[in-house]
């Protein structure tokens, strides 16, 4: 499917690119600055953002970020080829964490990164395969009516 | 409070962004997980931490912080600091521990209010 009205970015992430890392989220944090989506909504979307980027970074060979707009909508679809999740209902647990010893010496591993996207976008589906990849997808909508 | 009054009052050594001190800081957040910054920390705070690696950096841009204070006299990985050249983000050191001088920057933005 696509609008007339309808943007469509693609960024590329990086396994283990710790010093990219990051960046991804502050590109679409200035896109959607740019183009006037109130500051609320992108507050949130960059905190969601941000947890999908590091996850990738964190537990992935290589991820495919998609950012979509339209009038009435910001979609945020993340999909990678990696480890995957075993137990998705556990990885959503806050303070759950598979992160390694030195990710936790760095401040990662807070457990809270997946249940961070979950507070912060309006949807949030997430599928995974292990030892194959991650998919998710947020959308946050721009009507005030729906959003959070 | 501007980063360079505060940076004077808690001797602060700066180490980047020395002429992106004119900012107004309105508030604290001391945290060492990435994850509860994003979060929780307000825009244009001054982050307390001892985490000296390239993602603060990335933080701190996201998250319109106003600067970092590095404590405990923990030395930014030269990455870090080239990094924080580049995005523009100041980051200041002290050997202060995070309670400390957390307690003295609150003391000091309280007086400002």
């Amino acid at each position: 499917m696509n609008r007339q009205d309808e943007f469509i970015q693609t960024f590329t992430i990086w396994g283990r690119d710790f010093s990219r890392a990051g960046s991804v989220s502050t590109e679409i944090k200035e896109i959607l600055q740019e183009i006037g989506v109130p500051s609320s909504i992108v507050r949130r979307v960059a905190i969601a953002s941000y947890e999908a980027e590091m996850n990738v970074v964190m537990y992935a060979h290589k991820g495919e970020l998609i950012l979509t707009l339209n009038p009435e909508t910001i979609k945020i679809e993340v999909e990678d080829k990696g480890q995957g999740i075993e137990d998705i209902e556990l990885a959503m647990q806050e303070g759950y964490s598979t992160a390694t010893e030195e990710m936790r010496e760095m401040g990662f591993g807070a457990g809270m990164g997946l249940p961070n996207i979950k507070k912060n976008a309006d949807v949030f589906i997430i599928t995974s395969t292990p030892g194959v990849g991650t998919y998710l997808k947020m959308l946050f909508y721009l009507d005030n009516e729906k959003a959070k | 409070m501007t980063l360079k009054e505060i940076a004077s009052h808690l001797n602060l050594e700066i180490i980047t962004g020395g002429d992106h001190l004119s900012l107004e800081v309105k508030d604290g957040y001391t945290s060492d997980l990435l994850s509860d910054v994003i979060a929780h920390a307000p825009p244009a705070c001054l982050w307390i931490t001892l985490q000296i690696h390239v993602n603060i950096v990335a933080v701190a841009k996201l998250k319109d912080l106003a600067g970092i204070v590095i404590v405990n006299g923990r030395q930014p990985d030269e990455e870090t600091k080239q990094k924080a050249r580049e995005e523009r983000i100041p980051l200041l050191l002290t050997k202060e521990t995070a309670f400390r001088i957390s307690g003295r920057l609150y003391q000091l933005l309280a007086k400002g209010r």
